[in-house]
Order: C-alpha cells, then structure tokens, then sequence
C-alpha cells in the first residue's frame, strides 16, 4: 500500500494535540532521524492510522480510532515538538 | 458537531455550496461558503466528513484550491471506487451542505517571502494546492520566477487549462501528456523523470525551491530525481496524495 506525506494526518493531529503539528520536529526513536511530521510517511490504509520514519520504515506513531476515542501510541518517537 | 471555529482549534463545521464548476470529465471544482473562515495559506487542505444514514462516517482531505483571500474552493477527482469522491463530483449541488473542519497543514504552503525559484511539479490533480499558490504569487504582485510542470494523460485531462494557458508574467507552464497526444502536440509526452527534470527545472544552483504533488509514484519518482540533481531535501516539499491517479 502507497504511504502519503504526514501533512495527510494534519487534521487528525490538530484534532489530538490541539494545535498545528504538520511542521513540528519528530526525532525517530530508532535511528534518530529529525523531521517535520509533514514530512513522514503515512499508511492511512490499515486498521489504524501508521506513521513511519522515512529514514529507517520505524513505526513513530499509530492511531487507532474506536468510536469517539482514538488511541494513540507514540512510543516510536524519541520526541515530538 | 457543527460549531464556532475558535483560534486555535479545529472544529467540524458546515460549509455551503455556492457554485460547482466542471474541470474535466472526472473533476469538479467546489465553491463554498464557510462561515467564520479564519483565512488559509496556499498548498493548505481541509477535512471533509460524509456521514450516511447508518452514521456510517467516511473523511478525506481535499487541497484547497483558491488562493488566500478568496472564497474556499476544493477541486475534486472523482476516484470510480471512491466512497467520497464520487459524491462530491456527482451528487453536491449549489445550496447543498458540507461538513468540513481546516484549514490544516504548515509545510506543504508557500508564503512570497519564501522566495524561489520555484519549481511546481504537478501530476494529476495534484495541480489543486500549486493553483492555489500560483494565484497567491499573482494576487500579492510577487515577481518570484516559476517554472510548473504538470503531468497529465491526455489534453483532455488538463485542470484548470484554460487559466494555464494564460500564466501570469515571470509564469512557465510545461505540459507533458503521458497517454494520448493530440495531432501536432507541440510538448512532452513521457514521464515526468530525471532526463525531462534536467531540462526542465531550475539548475539546482540557482537554489530553488520545489513543490511535488500528486500520485506517490510520481512524487517518489521526481522528488528522487531533484535530490539526485542537488536539490537540498529540505527545498523539496512533497505532498503524496496515493494511488496511481491520473498521470
């Protein structure tokens, strides 16, 4: 399945986080790679919402929406801002 | 739920279709009336909610495709298997109602301060967010040069053709068609790759600044190609929208 760009999720984001993230710094968990969300690669296909590092394909973030929640896991992210 | 768009949040709220105007055989452009618009960037898109009678919810995001100070329009592809789509290309009438929530996204937009060259590459319908900035560039009188190249598959295809024929001053527009060429076809007709990017685009030297929008294929393909010719990373936004599209 094709990724999109993280821009695709910048509504979901906005949504979660309350403000714009499209353009704030994710630094990969796995290999420490520093780019803006915008910039990730976004399988939007799955059961839930896959963010991926395009340096190493690690996961940085899923989110998984069940009726009115959406759970969220960032642990792929050494950090987000 | 419908609501007050207060700064800083995003909130689902109705819209109201003003006019739809017919691109192509396969895309409509959708005028709107959003109440409390808080004003967008070029190269920014909105979410647009359908709920069914079952509350069956489907979301897809659209680029907004008029510039900043203009009434939102979206310019939609109709995708055969689409759940969305073909409702907003076939069914949506003026006077109808649409839930959206934006506008969203900092790093696909283009700002005149943020220079160029630029260099737009188009495939498909991913043309929509690259009007969007081109009207920008004109109504805000910037004289930054541009070079676009839209890929299409046939003439016919061509978005906003007649505006593209007529391209502002200091504006190239370059069209390959990569299907079907009409008798005396005058431009390219192949894929848009790193022989057509090496004479088409801005030398790398010239320290432009690139927007890449459409199918992933064609996004992957010719943003690799600007790096590979020196375009810093960092110069080449890329905005993927799936799918293989029309190029």
């Amino acid at each position: 399945m094709d990724a999109v760009d993280g821009n695709a999720i910048g509504g979901l984001l906005h949504e979660l986080f309350g403000t714009e993230m499209t353009t704030s710094i994710s630094v990969c968990g796995a290999c420490g790679s520093a780019r803006q969300v915008g910039e990730l690669a976004v399988y939007a296909h799955a059961p839930g919402t896959v963010v991926r590092c395009r340096s190493c394909d690690g996961v940085l973030m899923v989110f998984v929406k069940i009726g009115d929640r959406t759970c969220v896991d960032l642990l792929g992210l050494a950090s987000l801002g | 739920m419908a609501g007050t768009a207060l700064r800083g949040r995003l909130t689902w709220q109705v819209a109201q279709v003003l006019a739809v105007a017919v691109e192509t055989a396969s895309v409509r452009t959708i005028m709107l009336d959003v109440p409390n618009w808080p004003g967008h960037q070029a190269g920014q898109h909105v979410d647009i909610r359908l709920t069914d009678e079952d509350n069956y919810v489907a979301e897809r995001s659209y680029s907004i495709a008029s510039a900043p100070g203009e009434p939102v329009a979206l310019t939609v592809e109709r995708l055969d298997d689409g759940e969305v789509s073909p409702y907003l290309t076939d069914e949506l009438r003026a006077g109808d109602e649409l839930e959206l929530r934006g506008p969203i996204g900092g790093y696909f937009v283009w700002e005149p301060n943020d220079g160029g060259p630029l260099l737009l590459l188009a495939g498909g319908s991913g043309i929509v967010p690259l009007r969007s900035i081109l009207r920008h560039r004109e109504r805000t009188g910037s004289t930054v040069p541009v070079r676009l190249l839209y890929s299409s598959r046939t003439l016919d295809d061509v978005i906003y053709r007649s505006e593209l024929d007529k391209p502002a001053v200091g504006v190239e527009v370059v069209h390959t068609l990569t299907r079907h060429q009409p008798p005396g076809w005058s431009g390219y007709a192949r894929r848009v790759d790193a022989a057509l990017l090496a004479e088409v685009a801005w030398p790398a030297s010239t320290m432009p600044l690139a927007y890449v929008c459409g199918p992933t294929s064609f996004v992957e393909a010719a943003s690799q190609a600007l790096v590979q010719s020196g375009y810093p990373p960092q110069r080449v936004k890329t905005e993927r929208f799936g799918g293989t599209g029309g190029t």
